[in-house]
């Protein structure tokens, strides 16, 4: 279903992205050349010099012609309107939800490079290798301006900012090197900010994870941080503070002391380690201190994907 | 609409606004809306040919696929330079402080507009606003694009920010005033006779835009300050480092940006209302509907700006609410293009210049609106967005679209308001020749963005050069034809014929009086008792007879 000038479909998103593509593209042409050959017919059988028959019909049945006309003008575009507008929301509600179980990758932009974490603790520069026919979501952030994570073959763009996390998935069709663009104005090297997605079949991206050699995954790098910044003397178990239990934390709801609730997401975990005076749970004191500045971007990642573990759901290794 | 009084030779003393006091002195404190224009005009036309300055470097440059003419940083800050001057400089004021600013007083038979001191204090703060922006683009120069992001523009970028959006600031106090005074010459000032609904429908789409320029303007003018005070302060507003959050200044940077697009557009659309229905000798196709139309898309404009922001991380269903409503504001568009196409139908058609400007301000807006389309469906948005596809969408319209528009207006209009005719052959030529190098120019920049090439990169990957190529060589046509007419305009001025009053048999009240017209416009007051556009076959007989 590709049409001349797109770029290779590469995704399980790009074929039924193709198809809305080109449907748009044949009504367009249609209504544009419809509108070009009457207005051109228009021009030329009523020309200045043409002798030709320009008496009009009493005025009211001009009125109730020019009606009929106009609803038809304004009835058919809200229409066709309607059905685009269903179509192409679909097909958007469908890029804006990543399937269950899907291979994490941590992705963290900066001007003007691409650093990306696997779950499994494989780093990665400007380079992102992924299975076919895995389905693939990135949890994203900036340490700086706003990027946009750009696949042209995959059909797929998320801005990445600074301060919360976007998520943007895929599901690679076919193995290749595709290129990935930063798509969102960064400063000076925004041109620059290039990379690829490397898509391989199942036994090569085997190869390339035995090639990495071996690696601790996110949340086992989490939970050395997790000691190392000294969380574990109020968090663990046999802490004296009062402070929340992590285990089982994340995704449950949380009471907080403004007497609101919220969801414990990688969101409410990020705020909490480098804002936790913004949202303070019910029954403890503010005194947790802000670790702003003494993490970066990636280390945050690593404590939420730790604390994930500790849901139980997750297997450290 | 010719009372009886108009159709008697004008009193021979009547002095044009062109003849009296010359002086720059007195030029440069006139509180004649006519003097005024023209001083508006000659400004923006100098800013139209500094950002095409830009253009023209940005397009020698991508004429290859490695950065090699420029400098990275250089580039960005001619693509910025090209977006603010030619956006709040050129396409803002264009069409209203230029042609709205001479021809609403004189469509709608009043002396002047209702405040001419203020007027005059829109240009003096238009022009004082501009030029500190633009010595802000030259001494140093922006890299920000004129979208301004934050976080980038107020933590990242090290350069004249401040300056440049204290010119901006300034600028839109012009917008405010300007937008004011049209407001209050629509509802006070009208004829005896000239209801709403025998306004013509350039001054409909004029008090529209100035509707949008009172209530969108204040909004860019706070965010910029905003933006100025968390940059300059370190107070945190959109940096989320500081606390703040850089989706809320893209949310207020479209809440006044999208409504600007019909800053831009609207008047377009008004000045082909005047000039179809006049060569085509033929009443507009249902005069309501377009002026609803006009209303309609100024409401709606308010209501879509989520459409930039689509892939930003705004909420899906924000941007399911902001998706319909954008198809919504394209059916009064859409009924414009059909009622302009349905205005032929019938009539007697010539082709002087400023109809063959009008018609191709149709085709391009309706090329440039077709892609607004695609834009407006979220799934095929997350892919055409921020690529070239965008560019090429948003100049069809602004300036296939206002710019065509303009010229065609400009065309119109000039005998009237210089009192010469220009050669009509060049005229014609430059029209066509605008609208082939456009569509030559732009038209690869959709399939660019097709292809999924980026915006504002100074080097691309080299699958992208030959429609870069031809998109290069479109503009030096295109520059061309830019600047025919200001060649052939400018020797019109000196050797150009005498313009009679009314040379192209068109209705309205501006040319019931004299070209040039005089200072007071109307030696006596004009009464109206007549439909716009009475075109033949309605008012045959009257309409031959008068000129």
């Amino acid at each position: 279903m590709s049409l001349p000038f797109m770029p290779p479909e590469a995704s399980s998103l790009a074929s039924r992205y193709d198809v809305l593509f080109a449907a748009m593209t044949a009504l367009t042409t249609a209504v544009s050349l419809a509108v070009t050959i009457v207005g051109l017919w228009f021009m030329f059988r009523f020309r200045r010099r043409a002798t030709v028959d320009r008496s009009r019909p009493p005025a009211a049945a001009q009125l109730r012609r020019r009606r009929i006309l106009e609803t038809i003008w304004i009835g058919v575009p809200l229409l066709l309107f309607i059905a685009v507008f269903a179509w192409s929301a679909s097909l958007y509600y469908d890029r804006s939800t990543p399937p269950a179980g899907a291979l994490e990758v941590a992705v963290v932009a900066k001007q003007w490079m691409w650093k990306l974490e696997h779950a499994t603790g494989q780093r990665e520069i400007d380079v992102l290798h992924v299975p076919v026919n895995v389905p693939v979501k990135l949890v994203m952030t900036s340490q700086d301006a706003i990027h946009s994570f750009f696949v042209p073959a995959f059909r797929v763009k998320q801005d990445v900012l600074p301060g919360r996390y976007t998520v943007l998935w895929f599901t690679a069709t076919r193995a290749g090197d595709y290129q990935l663009y930063c798509a969102e104005y960064c400063g000076t090297d925004h041109a620059r900010m290039f990379g690829h997605v490397i898509a391989l079949a199942p036994p090569q991206y085997q190869r390339w994870l035995d090639a990495q050699g071996a690696t601790t995954t996110m949340a086992a790098h989490g939970e050395a941080l997790f000691r190392a910044l000294g969380c574990s003397g109020c968090h663990g178990a046999n802490a004296s503070v009062h402070a929340p239990a992590l285990e089982g934390l994340y995704g449950r709801p949380v009471p907080l002391a403004d007497g609101t609730t919220i969801i414990a997401d990688d969101r409410y975990l990020r705020d909490s380690i480098l804002l936790p005076k913004r949202q303070v749970a019910a029954g403890y004191e503010p005194i947790m201190p802000s670790f702003a500045g003494q993490v970066d971007e990636a280390e945050v990642l690593d404590l939420i994907a730790y604390i994930r573990h500790l849901g139980g759901k997750e297997a450290l290794r | 609409m010719t009372p009886p009084a108009a159709l008697l030779p004008a009193p021979a003393h009547a002095a044009s606004y062109l003849e009296g006091d010359m002086s720059i002195r007195a030029w440069l404190t006139t509180r004649d809306h006519k003097r005024i224009a023209i001083m508006f005009a000659i400004a923006i036309t100098a800013f139209f040919f500094i950002g095409g300055a830009a253009a023209t470097l940005i397009r020698i440059e991508l004429a290859t696929p490695a950065g090699d003419l420029v400098s990275a940083e250089t580039y960005n800050k001619l693509f910025t330079m090209h977006g603010v001057v030619m956006v709040w400089f050129f396409l803002i004021p264009s069409i209203p402080a230029t042609l709205g600013n001479f021809l609403v007083p004189l469509m709608i038979g009043a002396k002047d507009l209702a405040f001419p001191r203020l007027n005059l204090t829109s240009f003096y703060l238009y022009v004082g606003g501009a030029l500190f922006t633009l010595a802000a683009l030259f001494a140093g120069g922006v890299d920000t694009g004129w979208t301004f992001y934050t976080p980038f523009s107020t933590m990242f970028s090290n350069t004249n920010v401040i300056a440049a959006i204290a010119g901006v600031f300034i600028v839109g106090f012009s917008s405010i005033l300007t937008g004011l005074n049209f407001i209050v010459t629509v509802h006070k000032l009208r004829a005896p006779g000239m209801t709403f609904f025998r306004l013509p429908l350039f001054v409909w789409a004029i008090y529209a835009t100035s509707v949008i320029l009172v209530l969108a303007t204040p909004v860019l003018g706070m965010t910029l300050a905003l933006l100025g005070i968390e940059r300059i302060w370190h107070i945190g507003i959109f940096d989320p480092s500081l606390g703040g959050d850089p989706l809320l200044f893209q949310h207020l940077f479209w809440f006044y940006s999208h409504p600007a697009v019909y800053i831009m557009v609207l008047p377009a659309m008004g000045i082909a209302s005047e000039i179809i229905p006049c060569f085509a000798r033929s009443p507009v196709f249902g005069y309501r509907t377009m002026a609803y139309a006009i209303i309609a898309i100024a409401v709606i404009g308010f209501l879509v700006w989520g459409h930039h922001m689509f892939v930003s991380g705004q909420s899906v269903y924000a941007g399911l609410v902001f998706s319909i409503l954008s198809y919504l504001v394209a059916i009064p568009s859409a009924i414009k293009v059909f009622n302009w196409t349905a205005t032929l139908y019938k009539g007697s058609i010539s082709f002087d210049a400023p109809m063959i400007y009008a018609l191709g301000f149709v085709g391009l807006f309706m090329l440039g609106g077709m892609s607004g389309l695609f834009l407006a469906a979220l799934a095929l948005d997350v892919q055409l967005t921020d690529t070239y596809f965008v560019v090429a969408h948003f100049h069809y319209i602004m300036v296939g679209g206002s710019v065509t528009a303009y010229l065609a207006g400009i065309h119109f209009w000039w005998p009237k308001i210089t009192g010469r005719m220009y050669p009509a052959r060049w005229a014609q030529f430059a029209a066509v020749l605008i609208f082939l190098g456009f569509n030559f120019t732009f038209f690869p920049q959709y399939l660019l963005g097709i292809e999924g090439m980026p915006r504002r990169y100074h080097e691309y990957a080299p699958q992208f050069t030959t429609l870069n190529v031809l998109s290069s060589a479109g503009a030096v046509i295109l520059a061309m034809g830019y600047l025919l007419p200001l060649v052939y305009l400018g020797w019109s001025l000196v050797r150009g014929a005498r313009a009679p009053q009314n040379p192209w048999r068109a209705t309205g009240l501006e040319w019931t009086v004299p070209s040039p017209p005089p200072t007071e416009n109307f030696a006596t007051q004009p009464h109206v008792d007549e439909e716009p556009y009475a075109y033949p076959p309605v008012a045959a007989s009257r309409q031959e007879a008068a000129t």
